[in-house]
């Protein structure tokens, strides 16, 4: 079942600000085990799962929906369409690679490359720029233009494969994996008691710089924001000691973005469960939804949890299903764990 | 359809054994007469009428990819190119490892800890590796083994006007058309060849033309087509969708004017679009072919491709039909006594 909705969710197109349909995937697989569900006016999934008792302590858990991708800039004299990025595309992984451009109807096009035979040793030593780069979707330029507009979008094709053990890859699991995480701690939570209200929220815009949870967590001003994102996994040329492997379980987010409790909570809670869980240093800005969250009104106790993930804003990022079960796992846990705690005791200093 | 089995195969270098098998299995019922030899060409038959000339026919079954070189400890795994492709491709694509099509993924560190300078340099086949999921050097040993041959995991669509996307349209193009030609009646003699290696250096059609001495060879490939926006007219080599191309000259082979002069001639009066591939680099099996012996006249009948040596490679099924239907017509017009050798 997990594995089939991050399947639904990365072959579904989420990017920034077009986060319509992407929603609607997330929100049929949540429905059975959340009490409502809304959409604010910037898009965010908002998922509720009441608690038991009347206190309405509010726990927020956010993961974002989008994806990166491109988006038309011209369609050329010959019918051939350049573009732009939205959100933080490698441009040396976008040569051949199949995309999907949402026009009118969907066009499946690729993106060209110059036949090896007609290279220079120069350009073959150079990257090639993305304003350099078209699609090309096989029909004449008129054709195109009754279909296409300048600012469509247009997502990368990628189906998922299953790699090794429990090893999967595909586009967008930043951070569909992260989703996946909201998924599995909220049907957890369907087998426990908890009394805390549980804020589950699909956020939008991340990846243009952290809109969907500026908005979202104004709203419910929550007292404790969790967000659960993709981190750094090890690769032969990334083998810094500090940085998280895959399978080793969910890293916990330290540094100034993290409230010290949260982060010891969850902890906490992993070692009392025997899950595993790794440990990821933030010096500074995390780069994620939590962020956005702690700075909210007068602000908020954040946490971060990471899925260990490798080749990051690729088409062919990797996660372990055991690291998102697992955080799952220690999330409800810990939420269960809130119960009989004073939150304004715990988050004090 | 076929040429979606055929592309679908997995046929790099040295490692054809997927592709020979679906073509003996399409053309058996169709020829006299059908052996592999030393180097795994497929040379099949058709016997023809006394008077008419024995026509050479050939098509490549090799495509570019990759082989494995070693795995590191971490269970990541090293690889080589086989023929020639541009490393700049590579990265952010899946991949399929030997005989029993293990996974992979060549990934790439996150732009998020690259610097500037990063960014704008192309990675190296050596900062490259395929990622097949294994947490170890053992468990990855168990699945792939040093020198599998690895390619591009590339589906077969259908799109645009008229067009598909495949991998290895050169030359699975070709053989597409060889094995519709076989299945069709003739009064010259047919020596239909399906080459190996063709990708390193036109190995197979050398030792493949040997025994043939036909009156003439025709070639039939997946050819270079760059009629893109950033390349200037006099570089687009072919154009998509303007029919199938007659080589002139390339790297390897000035081919045969009169053999061009007849073929061209058939399509017009046959009202098939066909073109002229403009003089230019590249090469096919024709270079060892019109070498062999005393010499063979060539002519080499091409489907464009864009972005060919790619997983995306794109092809037009109109000029795939026409360039089938103009051999067919050519090789059926040939009469008594034209092109025997004496």
């Amino acid at each position: 079942m997990l594995k089939k909705f991050i399947r639904e969710m990365v072959e579904t197109p989420g990017l920034s600000g077009y986060e319509c349909e992407i929603s609607n995937v997330i929100e049929e697989y949540f429905k059975p085990y959340s009490d409502d569900i809304v959409k604010d006016k910037l898009g965010n999934l908002i998922i509720l799962k009441k608690g038991n008792t009347g206190d309405r302590k509010k726990i927020f858990l956010a993961a974002h929906m989008d994806e990166i991708g491109l988006m038309v800039k011209q369609i050329d004299e010959k019918g051939f369409i350049k573009f732009t990025n939205v959100g933080g595309i490698d441009q040396r992984t976008l040569l051949a690679q199949e995309v999907i451009v949402h026009g009118k109807v969907d066009l499946f096009g690729v993106i060209g490359n110059k036949p090896p035979h007609i290279l220079s040793e120069e350009e073959k030593k150079k990257t090639v720029k993305m304003e350099d780069m078209l699609i090309d979707v096989g029909l004449h330029k008129e054709e195109v233009k009754e279909i296409v507009s300048v600012g469509d979008i247009i997502s990368i094709r990628r189906k998922m494969i299953d790699l090794q053990g429990d090893r999967i890859s595909s586009k967008a699991l930043d951070d569909k994996a992260g989703v996946a995480v909201m998924y599995e701690c909220i049907k957890e939570l369907n087998k426990m008691n908890h009394d805390c209200d549980v804020y589950a929220v699909a956020t939008v815009q991340e990846e243009v710089g952290l809109r969907g949870a500026i908005t979202s967590t104004y709203n419910i001003f929550p007292d404790i924001g969790i967000a659960i994102d993709v981190g750094f996994a090890s690769t032969p040329e990334l083998t810094n000691d500090d940085l998280s492997e895959l399978g080793k379980g969910p890293a916990m987010g330290f540094g100034a973005n993290i409230h010290p409790k949260v982060y010891e909570g969850l902890t906490q809670i992993a070692k009392e469960y025997n899950l595993p869980y790794q440990e990821e240093i933030h010096p500074g800005e995390t780069g994620t939804d939590a962020w956005a969250i702690q700075v909210t009104q007068s602000g908020v106790a954040a946490g971060l949890i990471s899925i260990p993930l490798r080749y990051m804003h690729t088409s062919v990022e990797v996660v372990d299903l055991n690291d998102i079960k697992n955080a799952g796992k220690i999330l409800a846990n810990f939420i269960v764990s809130l119960n009989l705690v004073d939150l304004e005791e715990m988050l004090c200093y | 359809m076929l040429l979606k089995r055929l592309t679908m195969a997995n046929g790099v270098s040295g490692n054809e054994d997927e592709v020979r098998n679906i073509i003996i299995e399409e053309i058996r019922e169709h020829v006299d007469e059908i052996k592999t030899d030393r180097l795994g060409n497929v040379i099949a038959i058709k016997k023809g009428k006394e008077g008419f000339p024995r026509v050479m026919l050939a098509a490549h079954m090799d495509e570019v990819g990759m082989i494995v070189r070693s795995i590191d400890d971490g269970g990541f795994i090293r690889f080589s190119l086989v023929g020639g492709i541009d490393e700049r491709i590579l990265v952010s694509k899946q991949v399929l490892i030997g005989k029993d099509r293990i996974h992979g993924v060549i990934g790439a560190k996150a732009i998020h800890l690259q610097d500037k300078n990063e960014r704008n340099t192309p990675l190296k086949i050596k900062q490259l590796y395929i990622d097949i999921g294994a947490k170890s050097k053992e468990e990855a040993e168990k699945l792939v083994k040093k020198g599998d041959y690895v390619a591009f995991d590339s589906e077969f669509i259908e799109f645009g006007g008229n067009l598909i996307k495949a991998k290895a349209l050169d030359d699975r193009a070709g053989c597409g058309v060889l094995i519709d030609l076989l299945k069709e009646e003739y009064d010259v003699e047919i020596y239909g060849v399906f080459t190996v290696q063709e990708e390193i250096g036109l190995r197979g059609a050398k030792v493949a033309a040997y025994n043939a001495d036909p009156s003439f060879a025709i070639v039939f490939e997946g050819t270079l087509c760059s009629d893109i926006s950033e390349v200037p007219e006099h570089s687009h080599i072919t154009k998509l969708g303007k029919g199938p191309a007659l080589s002139l000259m390339d790297s390897y082979t000035i081919f045969s004017k009169k053999l061009n002069q007849c073929i061209h001639e058939t399509a017009v009066e046959n009202n098939i679009k066909i073109q002229y591939r403009q003089p230019s680099p590249g090469g096919n099996d024709a270079g060892e072919i019109h070498l062999t012996k005393e010499g063979i006249p060539c002519a080499a009948l091409s489907v464009p491709c864009r972005y060919i040596h790619s997983p995306s490679s794109i092809m037009s099924l109109e000029d795939f039909e026409g360039c089938k239907k103009t051999a067919k017509l050519f090789l059926k017009g040939i009469k008594k006594g034209e092109y025997v050798c004496e």
